[in-house]
Parts: structure tokens; C-alpha cells; sequence
């Protein structure tokens, strides 16, 4: 898919809970085709200590409003300063970059979206382009409290949602692995993003009912395109990168101890 | 328009934009973003004669105005290159240079030697001051004996325009240049990487994997710029200056102190298209001063 760098005006900066800021981002111009689990690098501009671009999850595109939205954990000094931005404000973006979620072959298909804190982000869109194929996905989101889990309307518009909780303020307590869906019902995709130890767990319960997997890694990344190798995973075929080869990956490709 | 054409040895550039290895893949990873044929060179990713796996993650730490990595060569050999990657570059009209990389004199050789076989490969850049991998690379860019032996070594293997790279990581940068220029150097390009290194606080450990990297980026031009100065007035060969280049007016510093061609590298990370945006804003520079030829402004420091 050809990459582009554009100079996108902020339609919407809204700040959701605590430290989340939903980027609504629109041009004059159709936005370029974008798949459910690609990135685009972010511009930081005025901030101190760092100057490299932010990659953040597509977390919707908005094709009737020619807007492309981008959920943000301010966590750091470059996404609080992308926490400042305003209506208005211009950001330049480089997009579509990495490869997207596998999408259903099938209607039939049974897809479970796992998405932990802001993983959850990336799993809208999907959820959205699913459903516009005529699939319903399950999603099952997990945060730490009810303040991570965010833009549930939405959720529910695209599939069936369920949410856990570490401190039981929204939906099950505790894990997302633990969730009851997981016992209940039998799925035969899940694709997941969130922290590594999240992912790790749902990667075991697929693994362990021979359920495919596939999980969406955000590894420390400089250039977003390929060139600089620093964002590398291992991999059955060596050292990857992440920002051009993933950073959605079938587990069975990476390492990992599951 | 002004003339932006400079050489380098046998090497002509239609203008003295390259790109610094390791931070533009093999230019194929931004031609979406520019032109490639209009940036005057493309030194692609370091090469060395056997496949490397590199270091392991993290490779990377984002400090102050720049970034430290130890990525350490990476790459999948000259053989891999030769038959998979030149296919894809070599009709692109620019010189399209190679990163060559070793552990032993005898390796950087043999590297050089296939390469020399590639048609549109017009010249080399030997990579002596590698910080990032435990032998070879930088342990022979940091004295002048060892600088010279691998350059003599390579120039019996390599026929045609040989730029060798060199590490700031030295006491006296201008001797190790007037060293490879006798061993029979055409070029010298400057700065590597300078060594450095972060700390997680909370974890009480380096950020990198092999607890040092090589700092990049803005933060270490004006080292940068000082370096090529001297190595420009102690050497008689073209000087490429590379070291935290992210706009005309910082390329345009290089060229007056001394350098015939710039390399851009980490900028490349922040604008994709960054190249082509340093090529005009020196032509725009060029125009306004009244110079017809970007050779004028090489190493036209008023004393």
C-alpha cells in the first residue's frame, strides 16, 4: 500500500477519562485507504526531550467525514504533547504504515477481538470493517479500572462486548483471560493488542484450544518504514521488524514462551 | 538553478545530498515519499560478507534532540545483496553506494571485491567505526595503523570510488583521516555515531540491550561540524560531512566548513522526505547569494 505524509487538520481533540485524548484528524483531500491493525507515526512538535514521530494505531476511520481518529495514552512527554493539540491544529502524519488484523475469510467465522488499555484502540476499526462484511465479532476488552475501558457505545454498535476489570468497577474482575466468555464459547480466530503480559495469556489460551492467534506488538520504533531496524522482534526467521513486517504477527511466527 | 553538482572521487553527484546508511533502508522504503533520482546519492545499509542477526532488542533510546542505537549490522550479506537486492536498485538513476562492514581485514576485502563485480554500484563506503558490534568495526577505525591496514586491504579488492567512514570516537580525528587518505582512500566521510548510552532508573539497567549505542541526531552536530572542519584542512580528499543534519541550513554549515557532499540520516526518521527539502533550500541558499555553482561555498569560511 503506497505511504503518505500528510498535513492533517485536528477536527476533534476530545479528552476521554484521565490521561486519553481521541485525535480526529481530516483533509481537504480523501484520506488513502487504511486497514484495521495499521499505524501511522506521528509529528511531536515543541516537545523538550523527544523528536521522533509517535506510532499510534488507526483506531477509525470515519469515511463519511473523511476522518481518521487516533486514540492516544498520554504516557510520556511526546504523547502529552500530542495531549495538547486542539480543534484546528495541524498534525503531520505518515500513513498507512505495517500490515493489518487477517480479516474473516468468512461470515461464518467466529472472531473474538481481545484489546487491553489502549490496545483496545486498533480493534474499533476492525470491529467497524467486520461488521460492514457482515460479521459480528465478540470483543472482550480488559483495563486496569473502568477508566480504561473506553468508547464502549461504539463497541457495542460492531459486536457483542465484554469487559473485565482488575479492580471489578466494570464488567467481570480480573483478567481478560478470565473472562466466562472464554469457557462458554468456542472461537476460531482471536486476534489481540495490549500489554505483552496480556498478550501473552491469550496467546496460551489459544494456543492450548488450538485456537489461531495472531497479536499486534508495539516495540520501540524510530522511522516506521523498515530502514532503520531498531523496533526488531525475534522471530522463527530471525530478527523482524515490527513496523514493516507486523506489527500484527501470527504468535506462532514469534518466540514467545507459551 | 544553481549548479548543485559535486564530485567525489570518479563519483558524480547531481547534487551533494546523500543519505547516511542504516537510516534509509535501501532507498526502496521511501519511494513513496520522494523522488529517489533526485537525491545525489543513496548509501544503503551497512553490508558485511556474512549474514548477521544483529543485536538483540531494545536497540533504540530516545534522548535529548537525538537517539542512541545498537542496532549492530543487521543485515542478511553480500551474497543476499548481490542477488536479491541489486536486482530492485540498480536501474534507479542516482548512485546508488553500498555500506561495506566487516570483522577482519580479509572479510572487508572479499565484500568489497563482490560488490565491485555490481555494475551500478559506482562506489563504496566503508564502514570502520561501527560502535555497536564487538569486532571489527570501530576497533579499526580508532587507530591510524588499524584504519590503514583495512583500507590498503580493501583498495587492492576495489576498483572504483572508496569513501571510508570515520568514527568520532578518537582522540584525533584528522589523523586517522590523513592515515586512510595514504592507504589510498578517495573520500572520508564524517561523523559515525558517538558512543553513548542511557539508563532506566526504575529498573536500574541500561535502556539498550548491549548497555551502549551510538548517539544520533541533532544532538551531536556541533561535534559533528568541528570534526569535518579539522579533518578538511589536514586532508587533500573530498570530506563528507554527516552528523545530526535535519535542514538546508545545517547542510549548508558542512559544506562551508569543509565538505564536498552531506549525508542525512536520523532527520530521514522525523521526515521522510526530508532529502529533497535539504537539495532546494541549498539552491535556494545558492540563488540568494548570487553563487552559480555549489562549489563555491565549499569550505568558504571567511577567515
Amino acid at each position: 500500500m503506497k505511504k503518505y505524509i500528510l498535513d492533517l487538520t485536528v477536527s476533534s481533540a476530545e479528552h476521554l477519562r484521565d490521561s486519553y485524548i481521541l485525535l480526529k484528524l481530516t483533509q481537504e483531500a480523501p484520506l488513502p485507504e487504511m486497514l484495521p491493525g495499521q499505524f501511522a507515526e506521528l509529528k511531536v512538535d515543541g516537545s523538550e526531550n523527544t523528536f521522533l514521530r509517535r506510532p499510534i494505531s488507526i483506531n477509525f476511520v470515519d469515511i463519511t467525514a473523511n476522518e481518521v481518529w487516533f486514540l492516544v495514552h498520554e504516557v510520556g512527554e511526546g504523547t502529552r504533547k500530542l495531549g495538547e493539540l486542539k480543534r484546528g491544529d495541524k498534525l503531520n502524519v505518515v500513513l498507512p504504515l505495517g500490515n493489518g488484523f487477517t480479516l474473516p475469510a468468512s461470515v461464518e467465522e467466529k472472531i473474538l477481538l481481545v484489546g487491553g488499555g489502549v490496545g483496545t484502540a486498533p480493534l474499533l476499526y476492525m470491529g467497524k470493517v467486520m461488521s460492514e462484511m457482515g460479521c459480528r465479532p465478540t470483543f472482550l476488552l480488559g483495563g486496569r479500572s473502568a477508566c480504561d475501558v473506553l468508547q464502549l457505545d461504539m463497541f457495542k454498535e460492531y459486536g457483542d462486548v465484554y469487559i473485565t476489570t482488575e479492580d471489578g468497577s466494570e464488567g467481570e474482575k480480573g483478567f481478560v483471560t478470565q473472562h466466562s466468555i472464554l469457557s462458554s464459547e468456542r472461537f476460531d480466530r482471536i486476534s489481540t493488542c495490549g500489554p505483552k503480559p496480556m498478550m501473552v495469556a491469550v496467546a496460551r489460551y489459544a494456543k492450548s484450544n488450538n485456537i489461531t492467534c495472531e497479536v499486534s506488538l508495539e516495540n520501540m520504533m524510530a522511522c516506521g518504514v523498515g530502514a532503520c531496524l531498531c523496533c526488531v522482534e525475534n522471530t522463527n526467521e530471525g530478527h523482524v521488524c515490527v513496523c514493516k513486517e507486523g506489527p500484527v504477527f501470527n504468535v506462532n511466527k514469534l518466540l514467545w514462551q507459551i | 538553478m544553481a549548479d548543485l553538482s559535486v564530485k567525489i572521487g570518479a563519483l558524480d553527484l547531481k547534487n551533494p545530498v546523500m543519505t547516511a546508511s542504516g537510516t534509509f533502508g535501501y532507498g526502496l522504503e521511501f519511494a513513496d515519499f520522494v523522488n529517489l533520482e533526485d537525491i545525489g546519492g543513496i548509501i544503503v545499509k551497512g553490508t558485511t560478507l556474512k549474514p548477521r542477526e544483529g543485536n538483540p532488542y531494545p536497540r533504540m533510546a530516545e534522548t535529548a534532540q537525538g537517539m542512541l542505537n545498537c542496532v549492530g549490522l543487521q543485515n542478511k550479506g553480500v551474497d543476499y545483496f548481490c542477488q536479491k537486492i541489486y536486482p530492485q536498485i540498480k536501474d534507479i538513476q542516482t548512485n546508488m553506494i553500498v555500506n561495506v562492514s566487516g570483522s577482519c581485514c580479509e572479510d572487508y576485502a572479499e565484500c568489497a571485491a563482490r560488490i565491485n563485480e555490481l555494475e551500478n554500484i559506482p562506489a563504496i563506503e566503508l564502514n570502520i567505526s561501527c560502535p555497536n558490534v564487538k569486532q571489527g568495526g570501530m576497533a579499526f577505525g580508532v587507530t591510524p595503523d588499524g584504519a590503514a591496514s583495512v583500507v590498503k586491504a580493501v583498495r587492492e579488492a576495489y576498483k572504483k570510488t572508496l569513501i571510508v567512514k570515520l568514527s568520532p570516537n578518537v582522540t584525533d580525528v584528522a589523523e586517522i583521516a590523513r592515515s586512510v587518505e595514504a592507504a589510498g582512500a578517495d573520500a572520508v566521510s564524517l561523523i559515525n555515531t558517538l558512543m553513548g548510552m542511557a539508563i532506566d532508573i526504575e529498573r536500574r539497567r541500561p535502556v539498550l540491550s548491549i548497555a551502549t549505542g551510538g548517539l544520533s541526531g541533532p544532538a551531536v552536530k556541533p561535534v559533528a561540524l568541528r570534526m569535518v572542519w579539522q579533518v578538511a584542512k589536514a586532508v587533500n580528499i573530498p570530506v563528507v560531512g554527516l552528523g545530526g543534519i535535519m535542514n538546508a541550513q545545517d547542510a549548508i554549515e558542512f559544506l562551508l566548513a569543509g565538505a564536498t557532499a552531506i549525508e542525512i540520516g536520523t532527520a530521514n526518521f522525523i521526515d521522510p522526505a526530508v532529502t529533497v527539502k535539504v537539495a532546494n533550500g541549498i539552491n535556494e541558499y545558492l540563488e540568494r547569494h548570487g553563487y552559480k555553482s555549489v562549489n563555491e561555498i565549499i569550505g568558504a569560511l571567511e577567515d
